[in-house]
């Protein structure tokens, strides 16, 4: 028998999403903390890696990517390594020239 | 009419790959100002410093909580569809729909008090004030200003989705719509999560 494409696996709880939410609300009050240290330069690459974490929190669960296929997974990567590259390689130069 | 075994011809994957095209490609719309935003901080780092004491970290941080909550609301009003609980779901699309206002409102503000105090494109002020802390501003403007027009067209594309909920044309078996407007949501809260940062806390 030929299958629909199946909806979803299973639904997911709304609980799961609030977790996720307070989650986001914490690591926004840790960024600001990491920023009040006034660390230098390492402030801002902790605000990053803070940043990078909750979008990657948004991205997995908000917009569903966990439960999606691999193959849209693997294509998120396409442009994120693209600006990557693109935001690293100019700094090789700006570095350096 | 007797159907024994039938192809759904709808793709639900397929369904919401266009917009996930449209996403990376607003990806790589912000990236390239983010792009702009890391080469001057990275030339004008003091500027940067001094023109950063201008932002109002606590509106900066309640804006952050008002999109993340929107966010919430908006998963959870798909979710609700799903459920085919739809006055659930049409109170949760308003909710995400009024925080976007919110925002807006609060953006406005802040507009407001920068134009006031004479940090806004070309004024004399600012002129004066040198290179770093005129880029610092420009992309400041131009980076919340496009984001905010994102966040408007947000609003509008959930408002019509709360249409269609409210007549039925999006349901617990047909919400793909929904689904769509709110990856296009989740992706400007993104774009936030990395403005607030890289405007409002460099202390």
């Amino acid at each position: 028998m030929e299958h629909n494409e199946p909806k979803e696996p299973s639904p997911v709880p709304d609980r799961t999403f609030i977790y996720v939410w307070i989650a986001l609300l914490c690591l926004t009050g840790l960024t600001i903390k990491a920023a009040q240290l006034r660390m230098g330069a390492w402030s801002m690459v902790a605000n990053i890696a803070i940043a990078s974490t909750k979008a990657s929190l948004v991205f997995w669960f908000f917009m569903h990517l966990k439960y999606e296929k691999m193959v849209l997974k693997l294509l998120l990567l396409a442009p994120i390594i693209t600006i990557t590259i693109i935001i690293g390689m100019t700094f090789f130069d700006i570095w350096y020239r | 009419m007797i159907e024994t075994a039938h192809n759904d011809p709808r793709d639900y994957t397929g369904a919401k790959l266009g917009m996930w095209f449209f996403l990376f490609t607003e990806i790589l719309l912000f990236g390239g100002m983010f792009l702009l935003y890391a080469v001057y901080r990275e030339k004008f780092t003091g500027d940067f410093h001094a023109a950063g004491m201008e932002m109002n970290i606590g509106l900066g941080a309640v804006n952050t909580l008002i999109l993340l909550t929107s966010s919430l609301t908006m998963v959870l009003a798909i979710s609700a569809i799903k459920r085919n609980e739809r006055n659930r779901s049409l109170m949760l699309q308003a909710a995400t729909i009024v925080l976007g206002a919110v925002f807006l409102v609060n953006k406005y503000f802040e507009w407001a008090g920068h134009i006031r105090r004479g940090f806004y494109p070309d004024s004399a002020e600012l002129l004066a004030m040198g290179h770093g802390k005129v880029l610092f501003f420009g992309l400041y403007y131009v980076m919340t200003g496009i984001h905010g027009i994102h966040v408007l067209i947000g609003i509008s594309v959930i408002g019509f989705m709360l249409a269609l909920t409210a007549r039925g044309s999006i349901s617990g078996g047909d919400y793909i719509k929904l689904e769509n407007a709110g990856l296009f949501w989740h992706l400007v809260d993104v774009i936030w999560i990395y403005l607030f940062p890289l405007f409002y806390l460099i202390l």
